[in-house]
């Protein structure tokens, strides 16, 4: 038994590796812009002409912040998940990804208005605060609310609040950046730059890490608190850790990329099906690469199903994350019944 | 004399509750290696607020509890969780997990920075399950067992964590009468083999007086009592602890019958040697109130009876039956509508069952035996 799971988890593991390695290849490769492969692996050397500039500073980057911050996305709905308990948490369902844009929004109008540059690391900590209201809204729903669905609802409708205001703002906000704004508010990965992606790596590798060294609490924590304070986990200090970690992780994303639904949700779930495990040491890890995988997949192709036209991250994850919700869901109902 | 050996744990003027509210106060327990306690109470008496308090899970409202001298709150998680491990009522959340799985969680004080487990943490896991017989199944995953392995499963966990003392609320509540008797056996060797010392609570109140070398009761304000079975199990305790209005319980004989009957005798039962028992309570059951005798107090018959009978008539033990006894027999027998022998013969001694079943054939009464109720 113990070999035939290390067998899987290396399966696995293999699995995900491959699948970032190949989308990789393709999202650089495949675009508006027919390159050919020859060109790609040369580009590799010079960084001139037009074709090398097209890969060098707009798909590369692009590529890296989707892997990364999918993997970011993938990893804040797991600790969410673990958290409350709840299989259908996520950053997006909870409404934080939706606090974030919306302070997010309020701090670019205000200081375009200005005409102050925004940089990457302020709309981190803009997004890092919007972050932590909606999870302080959250947490105090979690307290009056023990039903799972209800904390969701919750969530949804604190998400709700935070589009109408930042719909507001953006559409009253007079500055011609508001295009780039609108773009951004609906969630995608376009436009991201070298700077972007160092300023998104270095956040999300620490907070990985900080992740991992959580994993052993992590494992007793899953077990229920009663359990965990008897295995001598400080409950408290955790949960801080847990709610501190899972808003950075959000922050990061929206800061960049804006609110990207059902990949928080739906990876984390899908992991633990191709692992058949939910031991913190492993799905920490697996997480990270599921997220990454999706991401670049969806937004291979968000760039070009309907080339041309781009369309949001957000609409590409629904299509290949609301199934798996629901599936979660029905498959979780049939088994508390029988 | 030996000398007294030193108490393992200790509560002193121990206050526990909600919310800084004190449910029950000035607990005092004192409990040696490998002793048992159990606490009885009604539901909602306080039980699981106290095995709580002693896990740390709640804090104290007021007093101390000392672990081998030594103030609980001086210990730090790990320190503690290598000293007392739980098993409570609350469900252990175990998606995907195998119970061998679950097992190993309790090695968790011990494992390294990533909880990985080494060789010597197996080994544990192993012996634990091995232990309280669970081996076999420890690739099926926790959800999906039954509810007697389950808690064994929680017992090894708790095992492996290689505790000194074992906090357990309500463990047999969902177990069939065999895995109760195997979970308390199992507990039972630990205490003896280990010297592992066990606060448990129990509704079982004949398991708990076989099992405890001491019982605490509570009943919803304060500790009642506090003792050896012997001591707090006397006459009519527990009717009183839990309030029964409807039924009762002896303390002697651990038998628990229902409301008896209401109304004047309409059956007379001529039982003994505990051939009456199955009448008396079908006789409840049908709602018919009825009398007996003439019983020996010592007989296996006569806590059954004092429970659902109207009217015993009986004898001190060991003592010939008296004539006042017999005659008052005889009376009580003939207000009765009919007369239900048990006995199929009487012994030498019994002389005077035999004259009461003669009388009660005189007076065309004895409808019925049980012997012919049974072949029908």
């Amino acid at each position: 038994m113990q070999q035939r799971r290390k067998i899987r988890y290396f399966i696995a593991f293999v699995l995900l590796t491959a699948g970032i390695l190949v989308l990789l290849l393709c999202n650089i490769g495949i675009g508006t812009v027919k390159i050919p492969i020859s060109e790609i692996l040369i580009t590799g050397r010079k960084q001139e002409g037009m074709n090398a500039r097209i890969l060098w500073e707009i798909r590369f980057p692009r590529t890296l912040a989707a892997g990364i911050l999918g993997g970011a996305l993938a990893l804040a709905g797991y600790l969410l998940q673990t958290f409350f308990h709840n299989p259908i948490a996520g950053p997006f369902v909870l409404g934080i990804s939706s606090g974030a844009k919306m302070v997010v929004a309020l701090v670019m109008v205000f200081l375009l208005g200005n005409t102050i540059r925004v940089s990457s690391g302020l709309l981190i900590l803009a997004a890092f605060l919007g972050a932590m209201l909606s999870m302080g809204f959250v947490l105090l729903m979690a307290r009056k609310v023990d039903s799972m669905s209800m904390l969701v609802v919750s969530g949804v409708m604190i998400g709700y609040i935070c589009s109408a205001i930042t719909e507001l703002v953006v559409t009253f906000a007079e500055d011609a950046d508001i295009v780039n704004l609108h773009n951004w508010s609906r969630g995608s990965f376009s436009g991201m730059t070298w700077d972007n992606v160092k300023v998104m790596s270095i956040v999300v590798a620490v907070t990985f890490l900080l992740v991992i060294l959580l994993a052993k609490p992590l494992e007793a924590y899953q077990l229920g608190e009663t359990y965990a304070q008897n295995l001598g986990v400080n409950i408290r200090t955790l949960r801080i850790l847990l709610v501190v970690l899972s808003s950075v992780l959000s922050a990061c994303i929206v800061a960049f990329a804006g609110p990207i639904s059902f990949v928080g949700i739906a990876v984390p779930q899908l992991i633990r099906k191709l692992f058949g495990t939910t031991k913190p040491l492993l799905m920490i890890p697996a997480c990270f690469l599921g997220g990454s995988v999706f991401c670049l997949f969806c937004d291979l192709l968000a760039r070009t199903w309907m080339a041309p036209t781009e369309l949001s991250i957000s609409t590409v994850t629904a299509i290949f994350g609301a199934p798996v919700v629901l599936w979660i869901m029905i498959s979780r109902n049939r088994r508390e019944r029988g | 004399m030996e000398t007294q050996k030193p108490y393992y744990i200790t509560t002193e003027k121990m206050s526990v509750g909600y919310d800084g509210k004190p449910l029950i106060e000035a607990v005092e327990i004192a409990l040696q290696k490998g002793e048992i306690l159990t606490l009885l109470g009604p539901n909602g008496a306080g039980k699981s607020t106290i095995l709580k308090s002693i896990a740390r899970q709640l804090s104290l409202i007021a007093g101390t509890v000392r672990l081998d001298g030594e103030d609980m709150k001086s210990f730090t998680g790990t320190e503690l969780s290598k000293k007392m491990a739980v098993v409570m009522t609350s469900r252990l959340r175990a998606d995907l997990m195998t119970c061998e799985d679950v097992v190993a969680t309790g090695r968790y004080p011990y494992t390294g920075r990533f909880g990985v487990l080494r060789k010597e943490d197996h080994v544990a896991v192993e012996n634990a399950m091995e232990l309280v017989q669970v081996a076999e199944i420890g690739d099926s995953l926790f959800d999906r067992i039954s509810d007697g392995q389950r808690q064994r499963v929680m017992l090894a966990r708790a095992i492996c964590q290689e505790p000194e003392i074992l906090i357990l609320d309500e463990p047999t509540s969902y177990l069939d009468v065999r895995h109760k008797l195997e979970f308390l056996s199992i507990l039972q060797k630990l205490c003896r083999e280990r010297q592992l010392t066990v606060i448990l609570s129990l509704h079982e109140l004949e398991l708990a007086e076989k099992i405890s070398d001491r019982i605490l009761c509570v009943n919803g304000r304060t500790v009642d009592r506090i003792g050896t079975p012997e001591e707090v199990m006397t006459d009519g305790y527990i009717t009183q602890l839990y309030g029964i209005r409807m039924g009762s319980y002896d303390e002697e004989s651990s038998d628990m019958e229902l409301a008896a009957p209401e109304g004047t005798p309409e059956v007379f039962v001529i039982a003994g040697a505990g051939s009456g028992r199955k009448v008396y309570r079908r006789l409840q059951r049908e709602g018919i109130p009825f009398a007996t005798g003439v019983l020996y107090e010592n007989d296996l018959d006569y806590p059954v009876a004092k429970a659902l009978a109207a009217e015993v008539i009986a004898e001190r033990p060991f003592e010939p039956v008296s004539r006042a006894t017999l005659q008052a027999a005889k009376e009580r027998l003939e207000r009765c509508d009919s007369v239900i022998c048990c006995r199929e013969n009487f012994g030498s001694q019994e002389a005077f069952q035999r004259e009461l079943l003669a009388y009660a054939k005189q007076l065309g009464k004895c409808m019925e035996s049980s012997g012919q109720q049974n072949r029908q």
